[in-house]
Order: structure tokens, then C-alpha cells, then sequence
């Protein structure tokens, strides 16, 4: 059993040291995961920081990240090790004369294996921590060689036998959830849903992130935000966006929210036009204009 | 908290008795994960029963939608205390309580109940709500058994407080006196007070289901009074709220099965070897078949074609499925949704513009669309035979068609010859059924006859629908 959290608190604590503020949930997961030693399978909308998540506790344990970032057709080369073919052929052409035995324990070795992320982060000789980004991009193929990996934290090289991992990582894995993932996966993780956060937290996340807003402006801006995350949009508002929203309504230089600033500004909020209007009709934007 | 004490017995019994209960709920809870549970909360101290449930929830959940259901389950088997709250018991104490048991008598307590109400709403605080809903199931919850007021004979009702207390007419005072000026920042004060009078009616809900499970016992209450997750609920019994949320999965689930159509089709589009091409290019390699040949596949997406019941009984599933077909369009050549009382019309304009307002997808269709131009009940027999006269053309070779409707003719004649002209025409001709297998033939429904032509299948929840869709349609 790893310890690298004491308690709840001290998750809190540490990761907000770094600046990624946790909620309960996010907090208590954590602590979970590093004391089962289980995988952590990170689900949400985008943009509620869930990579971000994995950066900070990295960071906070002062381990290093090892990513692996899964896109449709990643396969084992990529994701596990592959053998360094130039170079073998290059060492059997330079032991000429050598007994074909001595030659083929020699190219099967440690030196002629090219680490991947997934067997870098079992090798690796300090503590790590693995992020396994956007699994559900990945084909089914690849669940399955995840599966030794999460349960085992071991990787079996034919040819060199299973490695087990020294250090076992802390993982987390993120899923946007485009792709049903498949059981055997999800029961070797403890899952987090990583939700919009409330709003006193958000208000605090956008004090941090851009200290220059005063309160008065990060409470409106968050109601602002929470009152469209209501409304059927094809893509809500995310943190990250409410934070650009902070950051552009300093640079404009208001200092408190009405309609005819968040009318000009909705864009950055809003990413898709009909959005936009489904948002301007919902806070009847458009009878300020009318009244102007 | 009181675990530990109380008539469940050991806390791993407990922990047991919950798992059953959310398998019951239909979610899959395995052994391991059980045991991981119980680790958790060796792990975890039980003093703090917020960092308990997310511990649970961490361990026992596998997907997003089922955290409604756990934390309704969580509720009931691991209560904030046992009985009325302690806060609440003070202060009802003081307000000495009259010992009638019509209503008339209460009045003082129903206002200041509804005067807390109003100040929990005007600062918007979700600890007071919580506390205000939890005095107002302790006043006015108790349903009257023999033992008389305030004993609760057979359980609380979170019905029976909200109808007395009726917290929507807390509103407008709670809008008067956040005293936000107008415009703007009024608004947004109004949405406000309204997603927080929704969450106080949960809370009483939440509230009421603990103190009944006090005194009925945990199983049965955790069975009953735990609403079912979205995926599980009918289309035939979906009220209104659950309408709402069944609509917001539509694109999550569409994308889904997005995925999982365009994986059949890349896994069927791994063709067969090509013999004859194969023993050709082997020549040259002196007839070792080095690199096989693979045939050549067709890509021609296939065609859909929707005929939907939307009559009063079946309009919610017909709605739900037209609006999922609708955003799997570029998975197929064409789709045309065509929509039928006893006549039938064309609607795949109607749908595709309706996008972005899903909820007024019935009312436009019945306003515009030329769907019961006699009597406003269904006839199948009339419907099909119009369709195939006016729409006959559509179905050719390479169309699926997909019948939705419950096939309840109201002892009309159900018309088979006109089903079995659109069979014949069509590729591959499918009927959902939103009904159950059991209640199919009974009264007017003529489901047994249409399903000796057409493939039939029962079709009552999202999870069916979605598990009928990633299989039967064509790729």
C-alpha cells in the first residue's frame, strides 16, 4: 500500500498548493485510488479538468508524468515497447563470425527494447505517474493490453518475461465518453465523474486562476455561466471557458456584468452559433437591445 | 451517524444489503467491486458521511448515469440520524405543536414554514434548504395512522408536505426580497429560485424516503421510492421530467452508437479474400499466395426510412426515437421519417429544422403535418395503405424501414396486405414496439398478426432502443 497522501485534507491541501482547487468527490477519489492502489478512470464533459487532474497530483507527489495519449489506431508499438530493429540488424552485421546462439541472446536484450510510455512508466526507478488521456478514442484492442497493466501494473515481454513495476504508478485515465468502454476496464478502476464544479468552487477556481477579478465580478460571472449550463445547449460552457470569459471581460475593462456586456462577449462563452442564440432568447438579450 | 447501530445488524451486512439494492435498480455491482467498497470504508472514517458517499460512489459506480440512482439508495441505507433531526425536534418543541389532526390547526406552522422557505430561497443557501425541507417532512409529512399526529403510523409523504407547504408560491416573495434590481441581473435571480424550489422538492423527496425507511424497513423503500435511472425508464410511463432528461441523452447516446455502427461497418468491410485475384498475383511469387486479395466492398451507405405512431399513447417513444435517428443521419445515405395517426405524412423537414427545439417536435407535427385528417385515433390498416399509395417509391432495395407504434387499431382493420407490400419492398423491415411482450394481442392491439410479417421486437426503454439500434440497423 502506497502513501502518498495522509489524508483527505491533505489532497485538498496539496493540490491547491498547486493550484487545481478539488472538490470532495475529486478529493476523495484520490486519496482512494493511492491507498487501494487502483487505477483512477476520469469521465466528464470536456474542459472540467480532468488531464489537468493528473498534472496536478503528479506535481503534487513530485513524481513524474509519463502520458500516453490514445487516438483511434494507437497500438502496442506505441503504447507498450517495440524492439529497436535498426539497431539489431546493425549488431548482428557487427558480430560477424559470432555463433548465431550468442547473437540471438544478445539482440533480445533490455538494450535493443525501446520503452514506450506504458513500459516506461512500470520501469521507470522513480515513483510515477501514468495518464492514460482520452481512452475511449483508442480501439477495443487496446483495453485489453491496458488490462495487465492496471491490474497487475506488469508488462510481459515474450522474449524477457513479465516486468513488474518497481514503483507502482499512480494512473489516471480520462474518458469523454464517445465510446462505451468495456467492463472488464472499468472494473480494475475506481470511478470519478468529474462534474461542472458548484458554484462557490468555480468562483474560487476563477479567483485563482485570474486574480485580478474581484469577488463581486467572479460571483456574477459564475451565475452567468450556471444559468446557460441550465439551458439545452449542444456544448455547455466548460471552466476553462468561464475562465477565457474572465480573462476577456478584464481586458475589456468591465468591471460588472449587464446585458450589453455579456451580449458582446457571449462568444467566448459559446461555441457553436445556434448556441448563441438558444442563450440570447433563454436571458432576453435581446429586449435590452431593443430598449437601447 | 448512526451506522452500526440500528436493526440492519453489521456494517458489511449493510454494505451488502445496498449492493443488492442497486443491482435491483439494474446496475452491475460485482463481488470485487463490493469488496473494494468495504475497503473503502476501512480506509475512509466513518465520521465524515460526505467523504463516505463519494468513497462509495468511487468504487461501486462503473458509469455517469448512475449517480442519481446511488445517491437516492445511499440515502436510505446510510440516514443522517435516525428519527426527525435533532435541530428540528428543538425547535418544534418550542412551537408546541397542536394536537389536531385536520389542517386547520396548523396553520401557524405551515407559514413559518413556508416563511423559512422563502428566506433559505432568498439567500440562496443549500445547507437552510436542506434544513427547511427536513422541518417541513417533520410538521407536515406524517401520514395519519392510528398513533395520531407526529408518529407516523405507516411512513412520510413528500407529496402530502409539498401540497401543503407549496413551495412554487414561495417564489415571489423570495424574488422581492433578494430585492435584485431589474433587468438582468433579475433574470438570473428568477432561474436561480426556480432550480433551487426544484431541489428543495428533491430534498423533502430525499428526506421523506429516509424517515419512511425507518419505519418500513430499508429493502422495501430502496425498492420503491428510488426513482429508476433514465436508460430504465418507459417510454409509455415517462412523466414529464423524465421526458426532459431521456431528451438530453439523445446525443450523448447518439454518438454511442455512432461508434459502434462505424465499427460494424469497418469490421464487415474486412471482406473476404478474393480467390480468383489471390491465385493470380501468387504466380509470381511461383504460386505461394504471399499477399491475398480482398474483395471489394461496395461503400453505399443504406437508407432509413422511419414510419412512426405518433398518436397521444406512443408520441413520447415515437419522439424520443425520431429525434435519435435524426442525429444519426450521417450514418445513412437518406433518411426520411414519415409520421402517421391513420394517415400518413412526410416529416423529415419538420424534424431536421425541429434540432434545436426538440420540445415542440409534437405540436409542429400534428399543427403542420397532415397526420388525422378524419378522427384523432389511431388506424394502422388506413395509415400503411396510405403510405405505401403516397410513399411507395421511397421503399426500394436498399431502404431498411423501421415501423415504431404500439399497433393498437381501436378494432380497426388492420390492413396486413399493405404491411406486406412495405416488406416486400424494403431491404429489411423492423417494428418496435414500445409495449410489453406480455401485453401484445390483448384489447385492440393486433401486435401477434403484424408480427407474423414483420420482425417484432419489444422496445420500452432507452437501453432496449439503444440495443436494438447498434444491432438491426444496416451498416
Amino acid at each position: 500500500m502506497s502513501e502518498r497522501f495522509s489524508s483527505v485534507d491533505d489532497v485538498t491541501e496539496r493540490l491547491a498548493a498547486l493550484g487545481y482547487l478539488a472538490s470532495t468527490s475529486v478529493a476523495t477519489t484520490v486519496f482512494l485510488a493511492d491507498r487501494l492502489d487502483k487505477p483512477l478512470l476520469v469521465e466528464g464533459p470536456a474542459g472540467v479538468g480532468k488531464t489537468e487532474l493528473a498534472r496536478a497530483v503528479a506535481g503534487a507527489t513530485g513524481a513524474g508524468l509519463v502520458r500516453l495519449q490514445c487516438y483511434e489506431g494507437v497500438d502496442e508499438a506505441r503504447a507498450l515497447y517495440e524492439w529497436n530493429h535498426a539497431k539489431q540488424l546493425l549488431r548482428i552485421t557487427a558480430g560477424r563470425g559470432e555463433t548465431w546462439d550468442a547473437t540471438r541472446d544478445d539482440i533480445f536484450t533490455d538494450e535493443f527494447l525501446l520503452a514506450r510510455p506504458l513500459l516506461q512508466a512500470i520501469r521507470s526507478d522513480e515513483p510515477s505517474t501514468l495518464l492514460i488521456d482520452e481512452v475511449d478514442k483508442a480501439d477495443l484492442e487496446i483495453e485489453g493490453l491496458l488490462l495487465e497493466v492496471l491490474s497487475d501494473y506488469a508488462i510481459t515481454v515474450p522474449e524477457l518475461g513479465t516486468l513488474t513495476a518497481r514503483h507502482a504508478p499512480f494512473t489516471v485515465l480520462t474518458s469523454n465518453a464517445t465510446r462505451e468502454l468495456s467492463e472488464a476496464l472499468r472494473r480494475r478502476c475506481l470511478f470519478l465523474h468529474i462534474d461542472f464544479p458548484e458554484p462557490e468552487l468555480e468562483e474560487r477556481i476563477v479567483r485563482t486562476r485570474v486574480p485580478a477579478v474581484d469577488e463581486a465580478l467572479a460571483v456574477s460571472l459564475v451565475r452567468v455561466v450556471n444559468a446557460l449550463r441550465r439551458i439545452d445547449l449542444r456544448k455547455a460552457p466548460s471552466v476553462s471557458e468561464t475562465i477565457d470569459w474572465a480573462r476577456t471581460l478584464l481586458a475589456l475593462g468591465a468591471d460588472s456584468l449587464d446585458e450589453a456586456v455579456v451580449d458582446e462577449t457571449l462568444g467566448v462563452l459559446l461555441k457553436h452559433t445556434d448556441d448563441v442564440a438558444r442563450a440570447r432568447a433563454h436571458l432576453q438579450l435581446d429586449e435590452a437591445d431593443g430598449r437601447r | 451517524m448512526s451506522v452500526g447501530s440500528g436493526e440492519t445488524g453489521s456494517l458489511p451486512g449493510r454494505l451488502v444489503a445496498m449492493v443488492e439494492s442497486l443491482r435491483g435498480h439494474g446496475m452491475v455491482v460485482g463481488t470485487s467491486e463490493t469488496v473494494d467498497a468495504a475497503r473503502v470504508m476501512e480506509v475512509l472514517s466513518l465520521a465524515d458521511r460526505a467523504l463516505l458517499r463519494e468513497g462509495l460512489a468511487a468504487a461501486l459506480l462503473r458509469r455517469s448515469g448512475q449517480r442519481r440512482v446511488f445517491d437516492a439508495v445511499f440515502d436510505v441505507y446510510f440516514p443522517v440520524g435516525v428519527g426527525g433531526r435533532e435541530s428540528v425536534r428543538e425547535e418544534t418543541q418550542t412551537r408546541a405543536t397542536g394536537a389536531g389532526d385536520d389542517r386547520s390547526s396548523e396553520p401557524p406552522t405551515v407559514a413559518e414554514l413556508r416563511e423559512d422557505l422563502v428566506d433559505a430561497l432568498a439567500r440562496g443557501s443549500g445547507g437552510a434548504l436542506n434544513e427547511v425541507a427536513a422541518a417541513a417532512v417533520d410538521a407536515l409529512g406524517a401520514v395519519q395512522g392510528a398513533d395520531g399526529p407526529g408518529m407516523a403510523g405507516s411512513g412520510w409523504s413528500a407529496r402530502q408536505t409539498l401540497e401543503q407547504l407549496r413551495p412554487q408560491t414561495a417564489i415571489v416573495r423570495a424574488l422581492a426580497r433578494r430585492g435584485s434590481t431589474e433587468g438582468f441581473a433579475e433574470r438570473l435571480d428568477r432561474d436561480e429560485v426556480r432550480r433551487d424550489v426544484e431541489r428543495f422538492r428533491e430534498l423533502v423527496q430525499s428526506e421523506a424516503s429516509r424517515r419512511t425507511a425507518e419505519v418500513r424497513g430499508r429493502e422495501r423503500v430502496a425498492r420503491y421510492a428510488v426513482r429508476p435511472d433514465a436508460s430504465q425508464v418507459e417510454f409509455l410511463a415517462a412523466n414529464r421530467a423524465q421526458v426532459l432528461e431521456l431528451r438530453r441523452a439523445v446525443q450523448p447516446l447518439a454518438r454511442r452508437l455512432a461508434t459502434r455502427l462505424s465499427a460494424r461497418r469497418r469490421r464487415r468491410n474486412r471482406g473476404q479474400v478474393d480467390i480468383r485475384r489471390t491465385l493470380r498475383r501468387s504466380m509470381s511469387y511461383g504460386g505461394v499466395p504471399l499477399q491475398p486479395v480482398f474483395e471489394h466492398r461496395r461503400k453505399a451507405r443504406p437508407e432509413l426510412v422511419l414510419l412512426c405512431d405518433v398518436s397521444g399513447s406512443v408520441a413520447g417513444f415515437a419522439g424520443f426515437t425520431m429525434l435519435l435517428v435524426q442525429a444519426l443521419r450521417d450514418q445513412f445515405s437518406k433518411v426520411r421519417v414519415f409520421a402517421f395517426v391513420n394517415h400518413t405524412d412526410e416529416v423529415t423537414e419538420l424534424v431536421t429544422s425541429g434540432e434545436s427545439d426538440p420540445a415542440a417536435l409534437a405540436e409542429r407535427i400534428s399543427s403542420s403535418a397532415n397526420v388525422a385528417p378524419w378522427h384523432p385515433s389511431s388506424d394502422y390498416g388506413r395509415a400503411l395503405r396510405s403510405f405505401v399509395s403516397r410513399y411507395g417509391n421511397v421503399v426500394g432495395p436498399r431502404t431498411s424501414v423501421l415501423i415504431l407504434g404500439d399497433a393498437r387499431t381501436n378494432n380497426l382493420d388492420p390492413d396486413l396486405d399493405a404491411l406486406r407490400d412495405v416488406v416486400a419492398r424494403a431491404r429489411r423491415t423492423f417494428w418496435l414496439n414500445p409495449e410489453h411482450e406480455s401485453r401484445w394481442g390483448l384489447g385492440d392491439s393486433v401486435a401477434p398478426a403484424y408480427a407474423q410479417i414483420v420482425d417484432m421486437h419489444e422496445c420500452r426503454t432507452v437501453d432496449q432502443l439503444s440495443r436494438l439500434v447498434g444491432r438491426l440497423l444496416p451498416v
